[in-house]
């Protein structure tokens, strides 16, 4: 009998342990997944929670339901991992014994790393959208504001979702626009990236979106402190940006559990493959999802894409062979621009966003980086997407490898 | 194709005007790329984060992040920001003779 152990149960270990119970045969192999807590959350429905649009308890739903029942269920905090020995101590004192270790333990915001973020003001003129407390807070303030300067900040790079920062935004443009006060709020984006985006072209299509509805942007800014008594944030060069509401994007790190094995990158990230996803310099370790270090955007399609990947390298180094399968960084997500529409960028390692069409069987063209009703609809269907066809690991009309047709390739020469 | 005039020699540069060549790098290539960014010499602390920053992408192929710049090249923060303003992590790479650093997409 050999083991397989994963470690954290959200949307890639999650994928993972249906894909692997899917093919590994029950009288050989033991899978087990350890995660701290019972609940699944949707994460990226805590965008809308803020704008009352979803409610916390919609997004929801008990680990279990997504596990299948060969796997071992062990509901634990992960203490941290002896890579050589082979072994994972766990809060509850147990300790497992592993032949595979699949790393999925996400990552999470650390407000505390910026200083005087996280101790005055916080959930009061100070807050955060990524955790679900964090959200419904935001959203019963909101209600009762009265308008001000709302400064949207990210703290560093990167952050799970680059582009939720952006949607939150259109979202904000929408909701004061119908409650008939957008003339009283101020909304502006603050950035350590030289724009909107991290990529060129969807930055200047991103740019001309947020000035069309009047949102500033103020990028290149490193924040070295949040002045709590005058309420700005001041960079490291000593400008200053002032705010009323501040809706802070805070240091996004990896588990605690990593640095305490010693493994964590600066951030706590795990060094890993690029392209195999094995854990660089470690023994039958794979990394999947947030808590990789990988270049690739940290966002659940990701996780979807490299779990095609994973699977297929493990059960390859399973039986000694070479690892077939390579990441390329493909990355797909819908952006929410606001009334009812939405845009959608596509895009791996190498290949920023694109404009053009993406092409999804039976469902039609998606038009790429450009404004629509049908890239809304992609959004809002995607929590039953994930509940259903992507979190069981069922196919989705989307492979591992990113797509060039429908894309304008030719705009890529242009601005190398 | 752009390129940097050292010394009587023309040296190619990336689509992101860093030099193209790891090996055509040297003391005199990083005082002129300073000039570029405006910084009017290079001090110890600023050859102390230069070296630092060529043994790593040396080593591991990327440059590497003002966070682990802090952490491991003994300036701190405050100190890194007032050596290379702005984009210490992407000005110090440019005068290393490193590409530009691939971040996060
Ligand atoms: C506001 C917001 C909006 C987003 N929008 C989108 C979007 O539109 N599209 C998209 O594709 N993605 C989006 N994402 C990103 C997406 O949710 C994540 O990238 C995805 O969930 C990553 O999956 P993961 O399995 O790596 O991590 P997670 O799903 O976070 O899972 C990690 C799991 O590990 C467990 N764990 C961690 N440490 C321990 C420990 N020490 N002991 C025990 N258990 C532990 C945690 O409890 C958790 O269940 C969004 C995220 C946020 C926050």
């Amino acid at each position: 009998m050999r083991s397989v152990l994963i470690l954290g149960g959200g949307t890639a270990g999650t994928i993972m342990a249906n894909k692997l119970a899917r093919v590994l045969k029950h009288k050989d192999w033991q899978i087990t997944l350890v995660d701290k807590t019972g609940d699944h959350y949707y994460q990226p429905g805590f965008l809308f929670v803020p704008f009352g649009s979803y409610r916390m308890r919609d997004l929801i739903k008990p680990r279990t339901r997504f596990l299948p029942e060969s796997v071992r269920y062990l509901q634990s905090g992960i203490d941290h991992i002896d890579p050589e020995k082979k072994t994972v101590a766990l809060s509850n004192q147990e300790t497992l014994l592993y032949d595979y270790l699949i790393i999925a333990t996400g990552a999470d915001i650390h407000p505390e790393q910026i200083e005087g973020l996280a101790d005055a003001e916080w959930g009061r003129s100070k807050f955060d959208f990524y955790t679900p407390q964090g959200a419904e807070r935001l959203g019963a303030f909101l209600k009762g504001w009265q308008g001000g300067r709302l400064v949207v900040h990210v703290a560093e790079m990167p952050i799970k979702c680059p582009v939720a920062p952006l949607e939150f935004l259109f979202l904000a443009d929408e909701y004061f626009t119908r409650r008939g006060m957008r003339h009283k709020v101020d909304l502006q984006l603050v950035t350590p990236l030289p724009g909107a985006f991290t990529k060129p072209i969807a930055t200047a299509a991103l740019d001309k979106f947020l000035a069309r509805k009047g949102i500033s942007v103020v990028p290149e800014f490193n924040v070295a402190r949040v002045d709590n008594q005058e309420k700005k944030l001041v960079a490291w060069d000593e400008t200053a940006v002032p705010y009323d509401l501040l809706v802070s994007i805070p240091t996004n790190m990896g588990d605690a559990s990593i640095t305490r094995s010693g493994l964590g990158d600066e951030l706590n990230f795990v060094p890993t493959n690029k392209e195999t996803l094995l854990a660089e310099g470690l023994r039958d370790v794979f990394v999947i999802g947030d808590a990789t270090n990988l270049p690739s955007s940290k966002a659940g399609s990701v996780a979807h894409f490299q779990s095609d990947i994973l699977l297929e390298n493990f059960l390859q180094h399973a039986e000694g062979r070479p690892l077939p399968a390579h990441f390329d960084g493909h990355a797909n997500c819908f952006i929410e621009s606001g009334f009812g529409k939405g845009l959608l960028i596509d895009f791996n390692y190498k290949t920023e966003p694109l404009p053009g069409k993406f092409p999804l069987p039976g469902i039609g063209p998606f038009p790429l980086l450009q404004e629509s009703r049908i890239n809304h609809m992609g959004k809002r269907m995607f929590r039953w997407v994930y509940w259903n066809l992507l979190l069981p690991g069922w196919p989705l009309p989307l492979g591992a490898a990113m797509p060039t047709a429908g894309k304008r390739m030719e705009l890529l020469q242009r601005t190398v | 194709m752009a390129t940097l005039e050292v010394l009587g020699k023309s040296l190619e540069l990336d689509a992101d005007g860093h030099l193209a060549h790891l090996n055509d790098w040297s003391e005199d290539v990083a005082r002129i790329l300073a000039t570029q960014e405006g910084l009017a010499e290079l001090t110890p602390q600023h050859w102390a984060v230069i070296r630092y920053m060529r043994s790593v992408f040396e080593k591991e192929g990327d440059a590497p992040s003002i966070r682990r710049l802090t952490k491991e090249s003994g300036v701190d923060t405050k100190t890194l920001y007032q050596l290379f303003p702005k984009g210490p992590a992407k000005r110090a790479a440019k005068i290393a003779g490193l590409p530009k650093p691939k971040g996060c997409i």
